[in-house]
């Protein structure tokens, strides 16, 4: 390790979110998923929670690779079993926040059924999909998400299969907070996060971004700037979007927002429910009195409204720069 | 292996009249298992029903998944949650299963599985009894590594076994299983739990030094690292590609040789300690007979009939599968004109046998198709043959 | 040893039967008993089946293999587990529901009315009680008290009362048949 390595390391700004003793990462220029990394470090930077009671859990693929960088607890899975390991971690232990980071590939692919189930029983995590259109880590397949007539290396004579609209998706099954990005967009990510964060039930962010080295390069869609102006360009926010509008054809335009926030009880909100209608007092889980659970829900809830009040400052603070938000370009 | 005395809450103490597949959930719930992740599957899925009902007034949850994939996944998280953990399949779902164990294996993470085994390959027969996953279960998932398996052979070990099982698994930090079948899943008989008290329970080894300092692996091949929970400071970070004691990846040949050969030796170099056997009439036997689960009940008929027809019987039955009884076996070998080994598949534990007997004596494998117990007199005709 | 099997078609209580009977022997009677049973396609409608070893020390086969009592609430179920009843071995069935067909003397035949008795005392459903107590009168393997006190839990609690009531129905009238006919040597096989 030289001088400035060192230097680096313990001087980077980013030094208390990272496990700087894995730097360098193994991310390509131009990549996009070190925008949604420094948009999440922001985001927990801004939102002052406590790390030790967050956890970031991924998949396989360059976008898996998110788990093993960020200095919390963090669990690298098997390709596409992110969300039930982020399930199972959550319930264990309901007082963790719980983020899954990962690929279109492997989200939707070979993990899609987890992804719909665990949109379904509204549990509480927070997914946020790097979505490339590709495979990244495997050379630049074909994914659910890879829209027609785009090549891929499985499709070299352009893809002819429907694409999923990922926040259709999220959205038909259940969950209950659903908002898309792109990497340009990074002030408008870590918003987004934030409010993830605070929300509670099973909250999906899409990022789309640019796969360089294999994505655009195999299109002829240059470089990442070339990526970052075709967002720019084709990129738009707009209030009161029906998910069911927001598919994306192949360099098109991309509709953005929030498109979903919805209040409905966590899968855990439902389990104590019932348990506690059905059984009463002999219901403790993991040991927890009723007193006890009420009180932790009413602490939640008050922690909630103190964040979401941060929140909308914040928001006025950004409208008030921008005279509008990030789309007009950082 | 420290024991403590069970957590009174998950102990239902006295007698019943179980099955084998509610006397598992019996033996979770008594080992302090408070989460549960599974998927229904003829014949296990009386096991998840039992938990699903008892754990809420014990303090425990549980949660049906998707699939069998996610069910093992649900368990990596919630051991690393800080739960002792278990899940229960059948052929189709233990074959989903091994992805995610060879993650536990990796992560070595602490959980226990119970595979009911029916009748395969494929949906097979539904709802009749097997042995045909004994190689599985040890070879199943990808790579090279160790497993532990326990084979009970009746609702009452059921029971045993599974406190048994957590108590490995935490001590050895690695995914240990309990090989039982259809019959004994489904049959009924008296269940004995003890007081609390008296079940000895093997805790997580917590971790207790300084946040900094904490290393979530240590490649001795001797012991395992004491782990930590999520939530609790230690910003830990586990992965299934090869990785060094902090479990940061380190994709290197010569660290993948640490991490495998610890992840051998660690069992190997205790098989000593984890392998248990229940002998009978072995001094002086000219034959014995080496069976397990419900095999083993139904060669004690045979064992019988033998000894009356003036042939020296012992039996060997092995209650832990993996790791194998090897040198038990080897030494037997040599005393003795012949081993009989009857399983309901077409040779599977046999090979293990013959391996380890390296040609001392004769090794007469009585094969079985799935979906059905041996018939009494087959096994007796492979004792007279090895006595020969 | 005793070998028993119960039998009949899916939604008599065929299960129940045995699962009562093991239970009162095992943990009231002090015995050692398996219960198995027919699982799979082989349980829905047709002939199902259910089945008890016991013994005075541990049970290590746990099949029957030549059961001494068969009982039989249907005639799928007779038709099919007749034939396996060994040589002088009691044969307890539904006498409005099966028909003996061949040769009855090579077992010691007790029919009787089990449903009939039940839906006297309100539901058919209760003919599995009615019919544990005819099997406990004539085989004596098991005591009545035992399989009384084996009822809570494997019985609905509300229906517990009338189900104790259709046991004794049962065990009552199995008496008046053994006093018509005694057993062979007196004892089960
Ligand atoms: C069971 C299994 N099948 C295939 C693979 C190979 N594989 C590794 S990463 C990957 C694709 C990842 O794509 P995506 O999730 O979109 O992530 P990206 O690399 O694009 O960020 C595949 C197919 C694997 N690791 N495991
Ligand atoms: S291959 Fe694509 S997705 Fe992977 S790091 Fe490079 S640019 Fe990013
Ligand atoms: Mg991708």
């Amino acid at each position: 390790m030289n001088m400035n390595d060192q230097t680096f390391r313990v001087e980077s700004p980013m030094a208390e979110f990272l496990r700087m003793e894995r730097m360098p990462h193994i991310w390509c220029p131009g990549c996009g998923i070190g925008t949604v990394v420094n948009s999440f470090a922001e985001a927990v930077k801004k939102s002052n929670i406590d790390m030790d009671k967050l956890a970031v859990v991924s998949g396989i693929g360059c976008t898996g690779r998110v788990a093993g960088y960020v200095k919390l607890d963090s669990l690298h899975t098997t390709h596409g079993r992110a969300i039930p390991v982020a399930t199972g971690l959550k319930l264990a232990n309901p007082e963790l926040k719980v983020v899954v980071v990962s690929g279109d590939g492997d989200l939707f692919g070979i993990g899609g059924n987890h992804f719909i189930h665990a949109a379904r029983r509204n549990m509480d995590i927070v997914v946020i999909c790097v979505n490339n259109f590709t495979y990244g880590m495997t050379g630049g397949q074909l994914t659910p998400t890879t829209p027609q007539t785009a090549n891929a290396s499985t499709t070299p004579y352009g893809n002819y299969e429907y694409p999923f609209s990922l926040p259709f998706l999220a959205d038909a099954c259940g969950a209950t907070y659903v908002a898309r990005w792109t990497s340009l967009h990074a002030r408008n990510i870590t918003k987004s996060i934030r409010e993830a964060f605070n929300h509670k039930g099973f909250s999906f962010i899409e990022v789309i971004a640019p796969c360089t080295t294999l994505y655009q390069r195999r299109n002829r869609l240059g470089d990442g700037l070339d990526a970052l102006n075709y967002y720019k360009e084709e990129a738009e926010v707009g209030q009161e979007i029906d998910t069911r509008d927001v598919g994306i054809d192949f360099q098109s335009e991309i509709r953005m927002g929030r498109f979903v926030k919805r209040d409905k009880p966590t899968y855990y909100e439902a389990v104590n429910e019932r348990y506690a209608n059905v059984l009463g007092d002999d219901y403790q889980l993991y040991g927890m009195s009723k007193p006890e659970r009420e009180e932790k829900a009413r602490r939640e809830a008050e922690e909630r409204i103190r964040m979401q009040a941060l929140l909308e400052e914040e928001e006025a603070r950004l409208l008030a720069e921008d005279i509008g938000t990030d789309e007009e370009g950082v | 292996m420290r024991k403590s005395a069970a957590d009174p809450k998950g102990v239902l103490s006295g007698s019943h009249f179980l099955d084998g597949d509610h006397a598992l959930a019996e033996g979770a719930l008594a080992a302090g298992c408070r989460f549960f992740a599974g998927y229904p599957i003829t014949p296990s899925t009386e096991t998840a029903e039992r938990f699903a009902e008892r754990c809420p007034a014990v303090g425990g949850l549980f949660i049906q998944m998707e699939d069998e994939i996610a069910s093992v996944a649900a368990l990596i998280g919630a051991a690393w949650g800080g739960q002792k953990v278990m899940t229960v399949t059948s052929g189709p779902g233990f074959s989903l299963m091994m992805e995610n164990i060879g993650l536990a294996v990796m992560t070595e993470t602490p959980m226990v599985i119970a595979n009911v085994q029916r009748a395969g390959p494929s949906t097979g027969l539904p709802t009749l009894p097997a042995q045909q996953d004994m190689m599985q279960v040890r070879w199943g998932s990808q790579g090279d590594y160790r497993v532990i398996a326990l084979c009970p052979d009746s609702p009452q070990e059921c029971f045993d076994l599974a406190v048994e099982a957590f108590n490995l698994s935490e001590t050895y930090r690695v995914p240990t299983f309990i090989m039982t079948d259809e019959t004994v899943g489904h049959m009924h008989e008296k269940v004995v739990i003890p007081p609390a008290d008296q079940i000895g329970v093997v805790g997580r080894n917590w971790y207790q030094g300084p946040k900094a300092d904490y290393r979530p692996y240590q490649f001795t091949g001797k012991d395992v690292a004491p782990m930590v929970k999520a939530g609790d400071g230690y910003r830990f970070h586990i992965t299934g590609l090869t990785h060094d004691e902090r479990g940061y990846p380190n994709l290197t040949v010569e660290q993948n040789e640490k991490v495998v050969t610890h992840l051998i030796e660690k069992i190997d170099s205790n098989a000593d300690r984890i392998i248990r056997l229940d002998e009978d009439e072995i001094e002086g036997a000219e034959v014995v007979v080496i069976s397990y689960g419900i095999t083993s009940r139904i060669a004690s008929r045979a064992v019988q009939l033998a000894r009356e027809a003036g042939i020296k019987t012992g039996s060997l039955r092995l209650i832990t599968i993996w790791p194998f009884a090897e040198k038990r076996i080897a030494e037997l070998a040599g005393k003795i004109k012949g081993f009989v080994v009857p399983e309901i598949n077409y040779g599977q534990m046999v090979r293990e046998v013959e391996r380890s007997a390296a040609g001392q004596c004769k090794v007469v494998g009585v094969g079985h198709c799935g979906g059905a117990v041996h018939d009494p007199e087959e096994i007796l005709a492979a004792i007279q043959e090895a006595a020969k | 040893m005793h070998e028993v099997r119960f039998s009949g078609f899916g939604g008599q209580g065929i299960v129940r039967c045995a699962l009562i009977t093991g239970k009162a022997l095992a943990m009231y009677d002090d015995k050692y008993a398996t219960m198995t049973q027919s699982f799979g396609p082989e349980a829905r409608g047709g002939a199902c089946s259910s089945q008890l070893v016991v013994s005075e020390s541990r049970v290590q086969y746990p099949y029957v293999t030549e059961p001494g009592v068969l009982v039989a609430l249907s005639q799928d179920a007779y038709n099919k587990y007749e034939p396996q009843l060994r040589d002088g071995g009691i044969l307890i069935y539904e006498e409005n529901l099966v028909k003996p067909i061949g040769d009855t003397g090579r077992t010691q035949v007790y029919p009787a009315p089990v449903t009939r008795f039940a839906e006297e005392l309100g539901n058919r459903l209760f003919a599995n009680l009615v019919t544990l107590g005819v099997f406990t009168a004539i085989t004596r393997i098991v005591t009545p008290d035992a399989m009384k006190k084996a009822l809570p839990g494997l019985v609905p609690d509300r229906f517990l009362p009338v189900n104790i009531k259709a046991f004794d129905r049962g065990y009552e009238y199995g008496l008046e048949l053994l006093e018509r006919h005694p057993l062979a040597r007196g004892v089960a096989p």
